[in-house]
């Protein structure tokens, strides 16, 4: 974990409520896809964990969609705006861990930490497939983004308005390892129908980074804090 | 030079810093962050008997000026606490620290309290009679003189390095509770635990946390934390660990004039892992800009007869 002031370079609208920001940003502590950052944002209390959705060697990447007071503060943010952030918390995906052919599927605000992921299991020399779930065509993004990259990419909308029409377990073939990241139900639905791999989890946060047991879950292998032991955790240690 | 150093219960700290309970863990994973002995001192996780995975998720609610938690004593029991986390503890913390006992009966508590006041590691047990957390525990004892004292007697009993009482604010007249707690043995009182509180959910009409209520700590409870450690330091002739929304070293000054000779920081490690340091590192200069040349002279001077 570093602590760091990070400063918003871009803004950019993905959908109707959701924002791409890209940051520079000191990233030497960033060691997995799918770890999160975690805000200060003035005259709120707690700082906002949100999953970095990419990064390089000058700066980071996020998605976030306006939920409340400190999403809609950070979508509301112009360049040139610097942020307290603690940079390189939680545990992320293990790329190694994921066989040459893993799929990769999103749900909703849960899309982007999967784009970081695409990157590096590429870069590790693996390929995989991308299914992506949202309610509606109009809260579709990043789609483009993984097509982009070479990837085979599945749409699913809820209402049938682009794509399949229901959700990501309705376009998930059977028995695959999946990397995973969107609501727990979505979580919930696609741990059945996987035969291995990993999940990321949300929780509400105390501190991020493991000292106030704010979002500790049970797991098979014990109790397990969501901030620093998670977000990511593997389907066979996952209790419901 | 100014001294930054205190004298507490028998125990010099070479600062009156101290992160509190539950917003800390058992330390060692803050060694990584910074050298834990630049602290005056580090209260532990909240310990008891058997372990606790503590209370449904959401277990966190933001407030204006803090949060609610509604933890509810998670930690791996005293055992565990012994066998592995203090050994951690030991190798990058090379002072005495305060172990931090909760129980659900008055037996529970003093035989925690043997066993930790049996470790070389701890120099102080805090007892917490205050956790709003827990059902039928923790706060029950505190919300009353004659339990609190019950709770205090026994640990005196049971153990022999000195015991700070950790009161709860959620209560009448806090002044006469830390009296039984004296009268009943206690070394010192650690006030105040957290205010208990809750949000409400708006588009689910529903509490925010699962447990309903919870503990509120964080910078908005620092003025009732203060009046509460000047009514303590009015009543009793022990030392005092004052906490509740300390941020800054003039935090720390402000807690110390009203009665404290030691001053915890809780919630502020929650946005700030550096918080200890930077106020410790921040001290003397606010001292100097004060006035003061040693810390300990000014513990209750806001005192005037």
């Amino acid at each position: 974990m570093q602590r760091q002031i990070i400063t918003l370079t871009a803004s950019r609208p993905l959908t109707a409520d959701v924002v791409e920001l890209r940051f520079a940003a000191d990233t030497s502590a960033i060691v997995r896809p799918g770890q999160f950052v975690n805000l200060a944002l003035e005259g709120l209390f707690l700082r906002r964990p949100i999953s970095v959705c990419d990064w390089d060697a000058d700066g980071l990447t996020l998605v976030v969609k306006v939920v409340g007071k400190g999403t809609a503060r950070l979508a509301a943010l112009r360049p040139g705006a610097a942020l307290d952030a603690l940079v390189g918390l939680g545990n992320g995906y293990d790329v190694d861990a994921c066989p040459a052919d893993p799929v990769l599927a999103g749900g909703g605000v849960g899309v982007p930490p999967l784009y970081g992921l695409a990157r590096a299991l590429i870069a590790a020399g693996k390929r995989p497939a991308v299914a992506l779930g949202f309610n509606r065509k109009e809260e579709i993004f990043y789609d483009d983004a993984f097509r982009a990259l070479g990837l085979p990419v599945a749409v699913a909308t809820a209402d049938g308005s682009a794509g399949a029409k229901g959700f990501v377990t309705d376009i998930l073939p059977e028995g695959r390892y999946v990397c995973c990241c969107g609501p727990e139900a979505m979580l919930k639905a696609v741990h059945a129908r996987a035969a291995g791999g990993q999940f990321s989890f949300e929780a509400r946060m105390g501190c991020g980074f493991g000292a106030c047991m704010g979002c500790t879950c049970r797991t098979i292998a014990g109790p397990k804090r969501i901030c620093k032991e998670g977000p990511v955790l593997r389907r066979e240690e996952i209790l419901w | 030079m100014v001294d930054t150093s205190v004298a507490l219960a028998g125990l010099r700290l070479d600062n009156p810093v101290i992160p509190a309970s539950g917003t800390f863990g058992f330390g060692h994973e803050f060694a990584e962050l910074y050298d834990l002995d630049v602290l005056g001192s580090i209260s532990l996780k909240g310990t008891t008997r058997e372990p606790r995975f503590g209370n449904p998720l959401p277990r966190i609610a933001e407030c204006e000026g803090g949060l609610i938690n509604s933890v509810g004593l998670q930690n791996p029991g005293v055992r565990a606490v012994i066998d592995e986390e203090l050994p951690k503890l030991a190798r990058v913390f090379h002072k005495p620290a305060i172990a931090n006992i909760s129980g659900f009966s008055v037996d529970e508590y003093a035989e925690c309290a043997a066993l930790l006041d049996a470790r070389p590691e701890i120099g102080i047990l805090e007892i917490n009679v205050s956790c709003p957390n827990v059902h039928a525990g923790g706060m029950a004892f505190g919300t009353c003189p004659e339990n609190a004292a019950a709770v205090a007697r026994a640990v005196k009993a049971a153990a022999k390095k000195p015991v700070f009482i950790k009161l709860s604010p959620n209560v009448t007249d806090i002044a006469a509770i830390a009296a039984a707690c004296v009268d009943a043995g206690a070394d010192g009182i650690s006030l105040i635990n957290t205010l208990l509180g809750m949000r409400i959910d708006l588009k689910r009409r529903a509490p925010v946390i699962a447990n309903r209520m919870g503990g509120f700590s964080g910078r908005a409870i620092l003025p009732v934390a203060l009046r509460m450690v000047w009514q303590v330091y009015e009543a009793v002739d022990v030392p005092i660990m004052g906490l509740g929304g300390v941020a800054t070293a003039e935090d720390v000054i402000e807690m110390m004039l009203a009665g404290a000779t030691a001053v915890q920081v809780g919630a502020e490690n929650l946005v700030n892992p550096w918080a200890c340091p930077e106020i410790i590192a921040a001290l003397p200069r606010a001292m100097e800009q004060y006035g003061i040349t040693r810390l300990e002279d000014i513990i209750g001077g806001a005192h005037h007869g």
